[in-house]
């Protein structure tokens, strides 16, 4: 708003030719924007059942295979007279080629990998990082545009109205600090696209000279502008993932076999992965709604798969302390009896999809589970026919309807909601 | 009698005895290579020279296509200046390769492997990571 005062009066005091050089500029941000958002980053995707059998057999040929699971698998890799390391990923079950590095945000190995940027809303890989860089870039020239307009109107009216009332008025500060951080990032890319680097290896400093006397970059071409070129014009590979293809479910593993999982794309297995996650909630609501007499029985840090087919509605397995990840640890469990008609859960997934891979990364999916585990029923989708009400108590009523034998438990209904509230309510 | 095998009737009909994999060979760096190393699966199935050369002309078609030259460098710059807008009309240099290169992986099953009871998958099947070979039973040893 700001900024179409500016421009009407700088397009009445100096020219018209100002907003429209501002607006093509803008436009041009936001085309690399999106498209930096929208394209695949350049995502491996996960081996088939034979690749990886053959890889696992192979290892275990090679290690003399140990009963647990055996220290993180790596082959040494001699490139252009430096020795790199391939780390086998034990998500996608595939050794990482060089480069590539496993995003626990998108959850995929992702080629070349720069860093997962939260403001484009997608990792940065070989296939996007031309249109990050243009992004970054044009987005540094129309800040320094904005910003010089900016200053400029603030002469111009100081001359009328005096310079601290101009001053108040104009976005002058936020201007500097935009300008100061995205030029500053623009730089920081231009730096390491003439050396052939990624963020992630500059991070780590992966081939600084500080490591060792003859620790170089083996990727880089000798010099900037060869570099620079290759970075920004080379050849652009297409997708190895198909995007558009439906998901197969297979078997209980969550990961869909060579489907798109880009961070838009994953909103569509993410939401398979939480509909998991939200049954296993639904799952562990139950359980303490019956277990509201709280017999404190046991508790581990166990993850058990806790299932209860329609058909029995018997009683679960022995050790029933059911753990997900964070909040429930603390929740103590008794011996419930599952609801009669629940559809059959399978929580070891919710701890399955931590990943523990070598990344500074926070799992989003943690976040979620805390915050759903104290929400009530109507944010979560499953079971069917639920209806979104306001009060826990209400919700849980009708929901224990649907599943439980009202007539031999309206009196646990009672303890069991008031159980339900009083643990929420911690 | 002289039979002739389609690949349509060879997946149907023969089971798969074993795959092999070859893996990517890194030496080069990132650039896509497959290793040339021989494995010992096919050995009584296909002679080793034979084998090799399918590999190392797949070898040489993918370095083409990833190949920086001032061919890459106009497309790069033109599709620049386009706005990206032009792959809507044409293919990138990179995809016109890998056309070339399923073309060749179908002739060489057609002319050899099918003939000797193996299977080549592209590898863009597969995600650029291996070749992979299928081993199909060898039904005339059963005749």
């Amino acid at each position: 708003m700001q900024e179409s005062v500016n421009c009407q009066y700088l397009a009445l005091q100096l020219t018209p030719a100002i907003p429209v050089i501002g607006g093509v500029l803008f436009l041009f941000v936001l085309g690399t924007l999106l498209r930096t958002s929208f394209s695949d980053p350049g995502v491996l995707p996960r081996a088939t059942p034979d690749e990886a059998a053959d890889l696992e057999r192979q290892i275990d040929v090679a290690n003399g295979s140990t009963g647990y699971r055996p220290p993180p698998r790596t082959k040494e890799v001699v490139i252009n007279g430096q020795t790199v390391k391939l780390k086998y990923c034990f998500t996608c079950k595939i050794f990482r080629p060089p480069r590539a590095s496993h995003c626990s945000l998108c959850d995929n190995c992702v080629e070349r990998f720069d860093h997962h940027c939260p403001w484009v809303g997608n990792c940065v890989g070989r296939r996007n990082y031309r249109f990050f860089y243009m992004f970054i870039l044009s987005l540094s020239f129309l800040t320094i545009f904005i910003f010089a307009f900016v200053i400029t109107h603030i002469i111009l009216r100081s001359h009328q109205n005096g310079f601290l009332k101009a001053l108040k008025e104009s976005p002058v500060v936020v201007c500097f600090f935009s300008v100061w951080s995205i030029v500053g990032l623009s730089g920081f890319h231009t730096y390491l696209i003439s050396s052939n680097q990624t963020t992630n290896e500059d991070i780590k400093g992966s081939w600084s000279s500080k490591r060792g006397k003859d620790n170089h970059n083996p990727y880089s071409h000798g010099n900037i502008f060869t570099n620079c070129c290759a970075a920004l014009c080379g050849p652009l590979p297409p997708s190895l993932i198909d995007r558009r293809g439906f998901i197969q479910s297979d078997t209980p593993q969550l990961a869909p076999p060579t489907n798109g999982i880009t961070m838009y794309g994953a909103t569509q297995s993410q939401q398979s992965h939480m509909c998991d996650q939200d049954q296993c909630i639904q799952s562990t609501k139950f359980v303490l709604q019956a277990a509201a007499t709280p017999l404190l029985q046991q508790q581990s840090s166990e993850p058990v798969i806790l299932t209860a087919s329609p058909e029995n509605g018997g009683s679960l397995p022995g050790r029933t302390s059911l753990t997900l990840a964070g909040p429930c640890t603390s929740l103590p469990l008794g011996q419930p009896t599952p609801p009669t008609s629940t559809p059959s859960l399978s929580c070891h997934e919710a701890t399955d999809m931590l990943p523990i891979h070598g990344h500074s990364h926070t799992h989003p999916l943690q976040e979620p589970l805390a915050h759903h585990h104290f929400l009530t029923p109507e944010e979560v989708p499953s079971p069917p026919g639920m209806l979104p009400c306001g009060s826990p108590m209400g919700h849980s009523h009708t929901m224990q309807a649907s599943f439980f034998n009202p007539a031999s438990q309206d009196s646990l209904h009672e303890d069991s909601v008031r159980g339900l509230v009083k643990l929420s309510s911690v | 009698m002289a039979e002739t095998h389609s690949l349509q009737d060879m997946r149907q009909q023969a089971a798969i005895a074993a795959k092999v994999f070859l893996q990517r060979d890194y030496t080069n760096g990132t650039v896509c290579q497959f290793q040339t190393k021989f494995p010992s699966e096919l050995e009584t199935r296909i002679d080793k020279q034979q084998f090799e050369e399918t590999v190392r002309t797949l070898n040489n078609l993918y370095a083409e296509a990833e190949k920086l030259g001032s061919q890459s460098y106009i497309e790069g710059c033109l599709a620049c200046l386009t706005a990206y807008t032009i792959f809507l009309c044409m293919e990138t240099h990179y995809e016109k390769v890998l056309k070339k290169i399923a073309k060749y992986i179908q002739e060489q099953n057609d002319k050899i492997y099918a003939p000797r009871g193996l299977l080549l998958t592209d590898p863009i099947e597969r995600g650029l990571r291996v070749i992979e070979v299928t081993i199909f039973e060898d039904r005339s040893l059963t005749r």
